[in-house]
């Protein structure tokens, strides 16, 4: 039985939500709490599947469902000819550590946000569109994280702006969402053209659009080099790394709380398509010995920008009166944080003058993972504090700090969340945030200790500037007209309850997750040859 | 030779004039416009792509014989017009919900109001 779903799950992960996304319109006519049900079923169908396949890949072969199935730790899904078919010419999804490390992120958080939104969404209008529109952008996600064809990479990467645009002006009557939702549509239609104008340089050089094969046969010439600055600077675009993430708080801060955790996910996504672009599909030219000064050059090119968009969230958050604008400058610091550990991670590349073997210090590596680690904290932190500033806007209809004040009285489950979020997302220990942002910190020390300095630093400011959110929404005095507001519906307190379980339990164990899903990622991440051999 | 570059300075023509829209103009009908000029140059760089000197389109049926262009990139570009016309609808319709709020498109007025 697992065997059978497990051949086909990489393409059910996508069809799933995806057919869903069709059905809820017509579901909806016949009841409003029969479609809230169907699209829970349907994101927990696809997470159960996700999860599945994500186990399948990283466990050890041992104790795999179908070992059969996973050769190289990489999962092939050709689509339309079984097994037979020339992998070349078709559509592959092509399913590594690395994305199997993606998907479960992407399998977590819609599921969170959909039943968060049972409670959050009830008394909007047009929920059907609503909900079609998260199960589309589901669908769109998890397919950018397991496609292996660079053109269908372009095809979701659109399914998700689109969607997502869609979403954040989903409350049509606030002149800010709209405004919003146009710079986001605006910034990801051109980052996505130019997407597609890299991949058809790459397709004019190599007559693939296979990742696969192009890795395989890229050269590295100037058509190659502009092709891959213009994947990167878009895609960098998309992620909301500094200079051009001016769009991001905007588009976190205007969006219905539940939509913007899932936009998170996408966000991520555009991130891991700077990985694979990176690392895989210019791999083995970038962390080479014939390029050994551009890729050192490269990490701290990374390295800057990671340290500007770090100040840049960090400062901008400090001065924000708007509760999801600041976490939205929160998360661009974040996102800064994985830059860091990825720069690094470049600029330590070494040749071994013995072997002659160029590679990545073990300062490096752990940064590496550090990085990569930090995604799914990052996501998980950030998404919990989006869903707890949604609740307070719920309870109060209000988001400017002045006018928020003593709402712990009354809202006890949502200010211990709130703690919960503020503890993770600004590294301190036992949660999670502090382990991936501890193992930044000591790679980033070994490689120079300023940037450990810096980035410990804006930890701290980030600290403060939560804090100085929880005394002002959460402490304080009784404010006479919260005088009657309430816990919210249960179904958020759940929603929130979800991400908390999993930030307190990688908190709790984080080298149980680092072993079994963190370094099989990395691991995966730096192999580019068995990613070409995958096909 | 001269002849066969003319799409892609074509291209390059689009693209940058649609980059000049819009960073540039202050409408934001514009803007679109300048982002579907983008579109149209990335569009007719994956045509041309394709296209070989005295080749026939790919279509075997009523094929002359001889050579033919190449359909991959013709069928990528036909998803990428699909795409573009669901980006510009939605685009469109948020210019529309803008212009309720603000009763203007010009992008210095709409945050003069918001400040």
């Amino acid at each position: 039985m697992f065997e059978q779903i497990l051949t086909h799950a990489p393409a059910l992960a996508v069809a799933i939500p995806l057919l869903g996304a069709f059905l809820t319109p017509l579901v909806s006519k016949i009841n409003g709490k029969l479609r809230n049900v169907f699209v829970v079923i349907i994101t927990a169908l696809t997470s159960f599947i996700v999860a599945l396949l994500s186990y399948n890949i990283l466990a050890h072969e041992s104790v795999k469902f179908a070992p059969d199935l996973v050769k190289n730790g990489i999962q092939t899904y050709i689509f339309g000819a079984g097994s037979a078919g020339d992998p070349v010419v078709r559509i592959v999804f092509e399913v590594d550590g690395v994305n199997a490390f993606m998907i479960i992120l992407a399998a977590i958080l819609p599921l969170a946000a959909v039943i968060y939104s049972w409670g959050f969404m009830k008394d909007e209008t047009g929920q059907d569109k609503y909900y079609t529109l998260i199960l589309l952008l589901t669908a769109g996600m998890l397919g950018m994280m397991m496609t292996g064809d660079l053109f269908n990479f372009f095809v979701f990467l659109e399914i998700t702006s689109i969607a997502s645009a869609a979403l954040i002006a989903y409350r049509v009557n606030n002149k800010f969402s709209v405004q919003a939702a146009f710079k986001y549509i605006v910034v990801s239609t051109i980052g996505a053209l130019f997407v597609l104008f890299a991949i058809a340089i790459l397709y004019g050089q190599y007559d693939a659009l296979n990742m696969a094969v192009i890795a395989k046969s890229i050269q590295y010439g100037l058509l190659d080099k502009i092709a891959l600055i213009l994947l990167i600077v878009a895609l960098a675009m998309k992620a909301g790394i500094a200079p051009m993430h001016m769009w991001l708080p905007e588009a976190y801060g205007r969006a219905p709380s539940s939509v913007t955790v899932v936009i998170i996910g996408t966000t991520l996504g555009s991130f891991y398509g700077i990985l694979r672009v990176g690392f895989t599909i210019f791999g083995e030219q970038i962390i080479s010995e014939s390029n050994l000064e551009v890729g050192i050059a490269l990490g701290w090119v990374l390295v800057g920008l990671a340290i500007l968009t770090i100040f840049i969230g960090v400062l901008m958050a400090l001065k924000q009166n708007d509760f999801k604008k600041m976490i939205g400058f929160a998360a661009v610091a974040e996102i800064g944080y994985m830059v860091l550990a990825f720069g690094a991670a470049l600029a330590t590349m070494y040749q071994d003058s013995v072997t002659g073997i160029t590679g990545i210090s073990s300062s490096g590596l752990t940064a590496l993972k550090g990085g990569m680690f930090h995604i799914l904290n990052d996501a998980l932190d950030v998404s919990l504090l989006f869903l707890v500033a949604g609740a307070v806007y719920y309870v109060s209809k209000e988001s400017s700090l002045n006018r928020l004040g003593g709402l712990a009285r009354n809202m006890k489950y949502t200010t211990i969340f709130f703690i919960i979020g503020l503890v993770a997302v600004s590294g301190l220990p036992p949660l999670n945030g502090f382990a991936s942002k501890l193992m930044i910190y000591q790679s980033t020390y070994e490689i120079n200790p300023i940037l450990a300095i810096v980035a410990i630093l804006c930890s701290i400011l980030l600290l403060a500037t939560f804090v100085k959110v929880f005394y002002a929404a959460f402490l304080g005095p009784k404010l006479p007209k919260f005088e009657n507001v309430k816990e919210v519906p249960k179904s958020m307190l759940i929603g929130m309850l979800v991400l908390t379980c999993v930030i307190i339990f990688i908190g709790l164990f984080p080298n149980l997750v680092v072993e079994n899903i963190v370094t099989p990622a990395v691991t995966a991440l730096q192999n580019a040859s068995a990613y070409i051999g995958g096909i | 030779m001269m002849a066969f570059q003319i799409p892609y300075l074509a291209v390059a023509g689009l693209i940058i004039i649609g980059l000049y829209a819009v960073l540039f103009k202050r409408n934001l009908i514009k803007m679109i416009i300048g982002i579907t000029l983008i579109e149209s140059g990335v569009n007719l760089f994956l045509i041309t792509l394709s296209f070989r000197e005295g080749s026939t389109a790919p279509i075997y049926t009523s094929s002359p014989g001889g050579p033919m262009s190449l359909p991959v990139p013709q069928a990528l570009t036909l998803t990428s017009i699909v795409i573009g016309v669901a980006v510009l609808a939605l685009m469109l319709s948020l210019v529309i919900h803008i212009f309720k709020h603000y009763k203007t498109l010009d992008v210095r007025k709409i945050r003069e109001e918001d400040n």
